[in-house]
């Protein structure tokens, strides 16, 4: 035990002595596993962080929700002509559902419009305008920069008062202004009572509450649609997790009654539900993994060529030198192990140098708004990558080495 | 005492179809101290008969027995073992590690048995010490003249404490009188009580030894006493 550790040593000395010899080619070497190992750390920090951003955009939606709509979310097996033909939600119908359901703590309509929202001279193009309810926000665990949320008077009135997402009121306003302003959307003017603190789900598209401006569900209809166009969703909140199977039950119920369903007719709506939209986000977030894995695995997997090649020609042209170690007694182990561990070596600095680089980067990715997280399981992935390569890489340019008959190795020039 | 008895050895190399008798029927007993002169022109075997006696090679037929160990069926392991102990090498060509400095050269068969390193330095420096290079042991072998690199060399050879010493030319490189103090430092070990096999093709070098063994076709041709043996002078070391 104690004569391998010592020959371990032993052979790290005598490869760091070599790599050291031979500097500009230890560089040229090491950089195809710097680019492969910044390559896989960076993306694995980006893959991480839309994974969170997903999460968190998740969270922030409420995680006890049901949405009633007219299509279902996520794979469904009804196919989708099926829903298509289906009648729209209306007003009406979730008025009556609100009427009915007992079971929920909250519950509200939405219904989308992509308008141009503008204050002074600056715009914010094809936003994602909401109308809902007063009661919305219990339907949510969004929380606010400045202001609040539309009161039930305002919205029971159809005030055009407006609610704004982080990211619209850093387009349109000043750092810390906003609440009291007027801002126009399609040139109809709307007051600002609210500005919702930044929820960081970049990746969440139209549920990005940062990118959505609120109206009052009135306004919606009265300047943006008319009443029958378009299906609304209807929010429902249950009061806790263990709830959620109760409240759906109900609300297949209630809604099979506002509908006017017969007890032989299929529902006509889809109670769509969190836990299909977190199995759906984990599928995407998996293929992006699978996709980047694969696509930063070939940088790598051409870097340990690379390795491999260089350790080649290395051992080639050391001839000479593991004639002469073999015949003062070096054995067959002692070469193998001191080429592995050359290779592993010259890996290892060109995964400290990748490491390196790709923090920077990550930092740097992290001032724009792509959700990139850093954290130390990227320095443990490094590490154990460029090892992992140099090995591999290593073993059969060192397994030549150590094979090499003392006599001819000890006669070649 | 027999250190080293090989009886009726022979090597054959396959080169493609044909069979090349590099060795055909050799025996002989090699003593504790003595001082022997492998000759031979080239083609003749010396080299063949040079690397089985050093354990880099082992013989296609017959017995090489090594301080009572029977080493013509060992393993490679274990070949290295016998190489690393018991065999110093010195070469025509030196071959010293051009990237390390003498000092490191001559611990190299220390890492290779294992001596931790405060006692691979202490007796590295002793074996440079007993070729006179005390004052060289940081230098390269780049910065060493060719008298000076053979001299660490032989120090390498030296500083296991090995059963025998094996040159294979080891003046082949060196001018005239370089050559001779060369000579001149084997002889002093040979009378330190080491056991010296000399390998070389000049007439006048092997009359440095006591007995001359002359290989021809395979065979050994002769074996013989020197009567007059050269005691070389050493010419003061150069430095």
């Amino acid at each position: 035990m104690n004569s391998i550790l010592f020959e371990i040593k032993e052979g790290l000395l005598i490869s760091l002595r070599a790599i050291k010899a031979n500097k500009i080619r230890s560089v040229l070497t090491t950089l195809g596993i710097v680019i492969g190992v910044f390559a896989v750390v960076v993306m694995s920090n980006a893959v991480r962080g839309i994974d969170k951003s997903f999460q968190e955009g998740v969270s922030s939606l409420g995680s006890d929700n049901l949405y009633i709509d007219k299509w279902a979310w996520f794979n469904s097996e009804i196919p989708w002509w099926e829903m298509r033909n289906r009648k729209n939600l209306t007003l009406e119908d979730f008025e009556k559902f609100k009427e009915l359901a007992r079971l929920p703590v909250a519950v509200a309509p939405s219904m989308w419009s992509t308008e141009n929202v503008k204050y002074e001279d600056e715009i914010a193009q094809f936003t994602n305008v909401q109308g809902t309810t007063a009661e919305y926000i219990e339907t949510t665990n969004l929380d606010f920069e400045s202001g609040r949320f539309f009161t039930e008077l305002e919205s029971n009135a159809s005030r055009n008062v407006a609610v704004i997402g982080s990211a619209i009121a850093d387009v349109l306003f000043e750092e810390g202004q906003g609440v009291g302003y007027e801002i126009e959307i399609e040139n109809k003017k709307f007051k600002v009572v609210g500005i919702l603190s930044e929820q960081g789900s970049h990746v969440m598209g139209n549920f990005n509450p940062d990118n959505q401006v609120y109206i009052t569900i009135g306004s919606m209809f009265k300047y943006f649609m008319s009443t029958h166009r378009r299906s609304l969703t209807i929010n429902v909140r249950a009061g806790s997790s263990l709830e959620v199977a109760d409240v759906k039950e109900e609300a297949i119920g209630v809604m099979r009654r506002v509908r006017g369903l017969k007890f032989n007719e299929i529902n006509d709506f889809s109670i769509n539900q969190q836990e299909g939209l977190l199995s759906e986000i984990n599928s995407t977030v998996g293929v992006i993994q699978i996709a980047g894995f694969i696509i930063t695995g070939l940088s790598l997997f051409v870097g340990a060529i690379g390795i491999m090649n260089i350790m080649f020609v290395s051992v080639k042209e050391r001839t000479k030198e593991i004639g002469i170690r073999k015949a003062i007694g070096a054995k067959k182990r002692t070469i193998l192990s001191q080429f592995i561990a050359e290779s592993a070596i010259i890996c290892l600095l060109g995964g400290m140098i990748g490491l390196f680089f790709s923090v920077l980067a990550t930092l740097m990715i992290q001032n724009t708004d792509f959700p990139i997280s850093l954290d130390f399981d990227a320095v443990i992935l490094a590490v154990s990558i460029s090892l992992i390569v140099g090995v591999f890489s290593g073993f059969a340019p060192a397994y030549k080495a150590s094979t090499l008959d003392p006599v001819d190795a000890l006669r070649y020039e | 005492m027999n250190i080293i008895r090989i009886e009726h050895i022979a090597k054959i190399y396959q080169v493609g179809s044909e069979e090349v008798h590099a060795l055909r029927d050799v025996s002989l007993t090699i003593d504790k101290n003595e001082y022997v002169a492998i000759m031979g022109p080239s083609g003749s075997g010396k080299s063949t008969l040079m690397n089985i006696l050093g354990c880099l090679d082992t013989p296609t037929k017959g017995l090489y027995d090594f301080k009572g160990i029977n080493v013509s069926e060992m393993t490679d392991n274990e070949l290295a073992n016998i190489r690393n102990r018991e065999i110093g090498f010195v070469f025509q060509t030196f071959n010293l590690l051009p990237r390390s400095n003498a000092l490191h050269n001559v611990e190299l068969p220390l890492i290779y048995s294992g001596v931790s390193s405060s006692d691979r330095k202490e007796k590295a420096l002793e074996a440079l010490e007993k070729v006179q290079l005390s004052d060289r042991v940081t230098h390269k072998p780049n910065e060493l003249s060719g008298g000076q690199r053979q001299r660490v060399a032989i120090a390498r050879a030296l500083v296991t404490s090995p059963a025998i010493i094996l040159a294979d030319e080891p003046t082949g490189n060196l001018d005239t009188k370089t050559g001779e103090d060369i000579m001149a430092l084997f002889n002093e070990l040979h009378h330190q009580g080491n056991t010296i096999i000399l390998v070389t093709h000049e007439e006048y070098i092997a009359e440095h030894a006591n007995r001359i063994i002359r290989i021809r076709d395979g065979m050994i041709e002769s074996d013989t006493e020197v009567r007059n043996r050269i005691i070389p002078k050493a010419h003061n070391v150069e430095n």
